[in-house]
C-alpha cells in the first residue's frame, strides 16, 4: 500500500511514495529490529518482505527531508523531534524540510518496553514525543552521518578519522577540502549494511548545535496567516456536511426520531443512525445547523441516567472512602504504615475534592472522510494524538483492514488528551459510508461539551504520621471516584521518600464518559498532596519550604527544584500589602518541578487573582528551550484556568454546561503579569514537558490563599462562590 | 445573493440571507482561516473586520455585510508582512494556533485606532478572545512589539 501524495502548502506534505521513488540522492529507510527502529539501505529494504519506508532523504541540491512522526497540537514537537535527528546528522537546519510521517507505528513509532513486551506507538500522550523519540532519532541521525563520512573518505582516499562535519558539510581539516552533504549524496552509494552507532559515538552536550538552542517552530508561519490546515479546514470536491446529535444522558442510544420532517428541510440529504447518536447530513453546514435544532430524538435509557455529580461527590464518595468493606485497589505499599501511625507522635489528616473537567480544545471535534467508489478504501483527514491507533480503530469500526484506511494527519486545534480517542472520526467515516459522499462531520461546541469526556471528579483523603522529631514517617493517600487508572496518576509522590506509605484507589462506576486530561489524576492528587503538606507545615509552625526540606524526606532532585524556585521567587521576601505566595511541587512523566504563585484576593467578589508565577523544572536535556518554556507557560495558564474557573457538572446524567458562557476558561484579563520559568541545567535524557506545567498550580494557589486569609480551600475549582463561602465560614 | 468586498475583491455569495458570515467565508468562499470555536459569540475565533470594525462572523448574518468591506486573516497582508503577523512569528505566539486568526484580527483593530496601547488597553481590548493554550502573555508581548516596531 502506498500513501497518496497530498499537496498542502500549509503543512508538511505526506509523500511516502514520492519519498521512496525520489530520484538521485540518498534515501535512508528504516526498519524495526530487536532493538527498536534503525536505518537500513533501500537496496536491503527492497529485498525484504515487509514494506519499508523512509525517514531521511538527502538530495543533491542539499535539501534534507526528514519525516516528523510527532502529532502537533501546539506543543512544538513536530519541530523538536526531527531536530534531534538533524542534530546527530549535523544537518544545516535551514536546509531541512519536514514532512508528516504516515500513520504507521510499526515503522514510525517510538519503542516502548513494558514488562517484557516491546511495542511501537505514535501516540503523543503523556508528554511523550521528545522523551520517547530521543534516542531513536539520535542514533538514526548518527548513522546517516556516518554513511556520508565514509563516502567522503573513500572519494578523497583519506582515513575517515581525519574527517569532521560542519552543518551539512564534510570537512577534511588537513587539506582544507570540504564537500556538502548534497554533493556526497549525488555520488554516494548506500552500503550493504549500515554502520552501527553506539551511544558512545553520539555528540556530547558541548557539541550540540541545535539541541538546547532554540530554533523557530516550523508550524508557526502558517498559523499567523490562516493557512495552517486543521481537519475542519479540509475541503473535498462534492463534499457534504454533517453533525451528530448524541443522547443528552451520556451513552444513551437513539430509538427513533422525526426523520421525515428533518429530511424535508432545505438542503438535508438524510439522517444516519449511529451507535450513540443521530447524524444530520446536508449540502451546507448552516443547513445542518438549522436541521439540528429541529431534530427530536427519543433515546433509550442509559446507565448514567440519574447520575448527579454533586450528590455523588458529596455523599457517595464520602461513604465509599470511609467504608471498611469497600473494594480497594492498593497502588503502593512501602514499609509498614500501620506501625508508623501506631508509633506516631502526632498525626494529621485532610480531605479534598475536585470536580469534573472538560478539555475545551478550541477546535470542536471534527473529521473528514471519503470512500472510493468500490467502498473498500476510505481516506481520513483528522487531527489525532494517536494516528496509528486511530487508523486501526477506524478500520475495525468499518470492517476494513488497516491498510484500507488512508490517513491524513492534520494540525490539531488543541488536544489535551481528548484527541487520543478517535470516536468523532469513526462517526465521520460511518456517515461517509452510508451517505456515499465525502463528508465533513463537525460536532458543535454544545455537542463537544454535552458528549464530552471528562477529567474525573474525585474525593481525596490523606493522612500523615510524624515521629517525635516531627519528621513525616507515615503517609496514606486514598482517591475515590470513577475512571479507574485515570484517578491514580500523580498519586505516588516518590520525590518525597517517606519510609512508610499506603496509597490506594476506591472505585465507583456511573456510566459517564471520562478521559485523560492534561496530566489527568495529577491535577487533583498533586493538589491534595501539596495542600496537605502546607496544612501540616502551618500546624507545626514551620515555613512551608522548610517543612518540605526538613520533614518530607525530599529526593536530591526535589531539593534542587525547591531551592531553585525559592531563589527565583525570593521565597522568604515580604510581599506587598494584600499579596501572598504559595509553594507547590509536582512530577510528571519523569520531570520534576516546583512552583510559587503570588496572589491577591477581592474579598467582596471572592475572586482570586494570580499576579506572578515562578516555576523551576528538571526535565533533563531540554531539546528546545524556548518552545519548552512556552509549553510550560501554557500549562500554567491551563492549570490556573482549571483551578479558578472550570467546573463541569451533571444532573440526571446530563451535562449542565453548554458553551463558554457557563463553562468558563481563563481569559487574558486573568492571565498573570509575570510567568517565570527556569530549567535545571542537565545533560540527562529528556523527560516530559507538556503536562508538568499545570498540576502544581492548584495547591500553590490554595496555599497562597491560606497565607493571605488563614483559610483553607478544600474543593477545586476555587470559584468566587466557594471562596466567599470559605471566607464566611 | 449577497455581494460585498472580501479582502479587496468583489464577491457574491449565494446562500440563505441569514447564513452566518462565518460559514459563507469558510465553506462558500473557501477562506478557512477564520475559525469556528463556539458559534455563539463567546470565544472570538471567528473574528473578522467589517468596514474596519472587528466583528464575530458567527453572529453576523451574511445579508448584513451587503456592500461592505470584509477583511479576513487571508487578506490582512499578502505575505504575512502585517506588523502583527511579523510580531506573532518573532514572539512565537501560536501553540495549537486555532484561535490565532481571531486574535490577530482583533489586535489589528486595536492598533488601527490606538497605535501605542498600554498593557491595560491590550487586555481590555483582547478579553473576548479565548486562547485555550494560554498564549496570553505572548499575545501581549507581540502586540507591544508590533506597536514598537511597526
Amino acid at each position: 500500500m502506498t500513501i497518496e501524495t497530498q499537496s498542502n502548502s500549509a503543512g508538511p506534505r505526506v509523500t511516502r511514495r514520492g519519498f521512496l521513488a525520489g530520484t538521485g540522492g540518498l534515501t535512508f529507510a528504516i526498519v524495526l529490529g530487536a532493538n527498536g527502529a534503525g536505518l537500513i539501505t533501500p537496496a536491503r529494504a527492497k529485498s525484504m518482505a515487509q514494506e519499508i519506508t523512509a525517514w531521511v532523504r538527502i538530495a543533491p541540491d542539499d535539501v534534507i527531508t526528514i519525516l516528523t512522526p510527532a502529532a502537533e497540537m501546539g506543543q512544538g514537537s513536530m519541530t523538536s523531534v526531527p531536530l534531534i535527528l538533524a542534530e546527530e546528522l549535523d544537518a544545516d537546519w535551514d536546509k531541512v524540510v519536514l514532512e508528516w510521517a504516515p500513520a504507521d507505528p510499526k515503522v514510525y513509532g517510538y519503542t516502548r518496553k513494558r514488562g517484557g513486551r516491546v511495542s511501537q506507538s505514535m501516540a503523543i500522550v503523556g508528554s511523550r514525543a521528545v522523551m520517547m523519540y530521543y534516542n531513536q532519532m539520535r542514533i538514526a541521525g548518527a548513522q546517516a552521518r556516518k554513511v556520508l563520512l565514509d563516502a567522503a573518505a573513500s572519494r578523497w582516499r583519506v582515513p575517515v578519522s581525519e574527517l569532521t562535519t560542519e552543518p551539512s558539510q564534510v570537512v577534511h581539516g588537513k587539506s582544507g577540502r570540504r564537500m556538502s552533504y548534497g554533493e556526497i549524496a549525488s555520488f554516494a552509494r548506500m552500503p550493504a549494511t549500515l554502520p552501527k552507532v553506539g551511544k558512545g559515538a553520539l555528540k556530547k552536550k558541548s557539541e550540540f548545535r541545535l539541541i538546547g538552542k532554540s530554533v523557530p517552530r516550523r508550524d508557526i508561519p502558517a498559523k499567523v496567516n490562516g493557512t495552517a490546515q486543521f481537519s475542519i479546514d479540509v475541503h473535498l470536491p462534492g463534499m457534504v456536511y454533517a453533525s451528530t446529535v448524541h443522547s443528552p444522558v451520556q451513552n444513551g442510544k437513539p430509538k427513533s426520531w422525526n426523520e421525515a420532517k428533518i429530511k424535508a428541510m432545505p438542503g438535508v440529504l438524510g439522517t444516519v443512525k449511529l451507535k450513540q447518536g443521530v447524524a444530520i447530513v446536508a449540502d451546507s453546514f448552516e443547513q445542518v445547523l438549522v436541521a439540528r435544532s429541529a431534530l427530536k430524538v427519543e433515546w433509550k435509557g442509559a446507565k448514567a441516567k440519574g447520575f448527579d455529580s454533586e450528590t455523588v461527590l458529596e455523599k457517595d464518595y464520602a461513604r465509599i472512602a470511609g467504608d471498611p468493606k469497600a473494594k480497594i485497589k492498593t497502588l503502593q505499599k512501602i514499609g509498614d504504615d500501620k506501625a508508623a501511625f501506631a508509633q506516631a507522635a502526632r498525626t494529621y489528616k485532610a480531605e479534598f475534592r475536585s470536580d469534573l473537567g472538560y478539555h475545551a480544545q478550541m477546535e470542536p471535534l471534527n473529521a473528514v472522510a471519503r470512500f472510493n467508489a468500490a467502498g473498500d478504501r476510505v481516506e481520513i483527514w483528522e487531527g489525532t494524538q494517536a494516528p496509528g491507533r486511530s487508523r486501526q480503530m477506524i478500520a475495525k469500526a468499518l470492517g476494513l483492514e488497516t491498510s484500507q484506511v488512508i490517513h491524513h494527519q492534520c494540525y490539531m486545534g488543541g488536544g489535551f488528551g481528548r484527541r487520543s480517542r478517535t470516536d468523532y472520526t469513526i462517526e465521520a467515516a460511518l456517515i461517509a459510508k452510508e451517505i456515499k459522499r465525502p463528508v465533513k462531520m463537525i460536532w458543535t461546541r454544545e455537542e463537544d461539551i454535552a458528549y464530552g469526556m471528562f477529567r474525573p471528579q474525585s474525593l481525596l483523603r490523606l493522612e500523615a504520621a510524624l515521629d517525635a522529631s516531627g519528621k513525616v514517617t507515615g503517609w496514606r493517600h486514598s482517591v475515590t471516584g470513577d475512571g479507574k487508572r485515570l484517578l491514580q496518576s500523580g498519586i505516588k509522590n516518590f520525590y518525597y521518600q517517606v519510609p512508610n506509605k499506603n496509597i490506594e484507589r476506591r472505585g465507583a462506576s456511573h456510566g459517564i464518559r471520562l478521559k485523560h486530561w492534561r496530566a489527568v489524576g495529577h491535577v487533583f492528587n498533586v493538589y491534595a498532596i501539596e495542600a496537605f503538606i502546607d496544612e501540616m507545615a502551618a500546624a507545626e509552625g514551620m515555613d512551608s519550604l522548610d517543612f518540605r526540606l526538613q520533614r518530607m524526606s525530599p529526593s536530591k532532585k526535589a531539593q534542587t527544584v525547591l531551592e531553585t524556585v525559592a531563589k527565583m521567587s525570593d521565597w522568604r521576601a515580604k510581599r506587598p500589602e494584600g499579596r501572598a505566595v504559595g509553594l507547590s511541587m509536582s512530577e510528571r512523566s519523569g520531570s520534576l518541578g516546583a512552583g510559587v504563585v503570588e496572589i491577591s484576593l477581592d474579598g467582596k467578589s471572592g475572586k482570586i487573582r494570580v499576579h506572578k508565577t515562578w516555576l523551576a523544572i528538571d526535565g533533563g536535556t531540554i531539546v528546545q528551550p524556548d518552545s519548552a518554556r512556552r509549553n510550560l507557560e501554557s500549562g500554567i495558564i491551563y492549570g490556573l484556568s482549571s483551578v479558578l474557573k472550570e467546573r463541569a457538572t451533571m444532573k440526571d446524567g446530563i451535562v449542565e454546561q453548554s458553551n463558554f458562557h457557563d463553562y468558563e476558561v481563563l481569559r487574558i484579563t486573568d492571565a498573570p503579569e509575570e510567568l517565570h520559568v527556569e530549567f535545571i541545567d542537565k545533560d540527562t535524557k529528556p523527560t516530559g514537558i507538556g503536562e508538568i506545567g499545570n498540576p502544581w498550580v492548584a495547591a500553590a494557589v490554595a496555599n497562597a490563599f491560606h497565607a493571605l486569609t488563614g483559610k483553607r480551600l478544600h474543593h477545586m475549582p476555587f470559584t468566587p462562590e466557594r471562596v466567599k463561602a470559605v471566607l464566611k465560614a | 445573493m449577497v455581494a460585498f468586498t472580501l479582502n479587496g475583491k468583489r464577491v457574491t455569495v449565494n446562500t440563505a440571507p441569514d447564513t452566518p458570515l462565518l460559514w459563507a467565508l469558510r465553506d462558500h468562499l473557501k477562506l478557512p482561516g477564520t475559525k469556528y470555536g463556539c458559534g455563539a459569540g463567546l470565544c472570538g475565533a471567528c473574528t473578522v473586520h467589517v468596514n474596519g470594525k472587528a466583528v464575530r462572523s458567527c453572529q453576523t448574518e451574511v445579508s448584513a455585510v451587503k456592500g461592505a468591506r470584509v477583511l479576513t486573516i487571508e487578506g490582512l497582508s499578502p505575505d504575512s508582512s502585517h506588523p502583527l503577523q511579523k510580531a506573532w512569528v518573532a514572539e512565537q505566539v501560536p501553540q495549537c494556533g486555532y484561535c490565532q486568526s481571531g486574535q490577530i484580527m482583533k489586535a489589528a483593530e486595536l492598533l488601527a485606532k490606538n497605535p501605542k496601547p498600554s498593557r491595560t488597553d491590550i487586555v481590555r481590548h483582547m478579553n473576548g478572545n479565548i486562547c485555550r493554550c494560554g498564549t496570553y502573555t505572548r499575545i501581549i508581548s507581540a502586540i507591544q512589539r508590533a506597536a514598537r516596531e511597526g
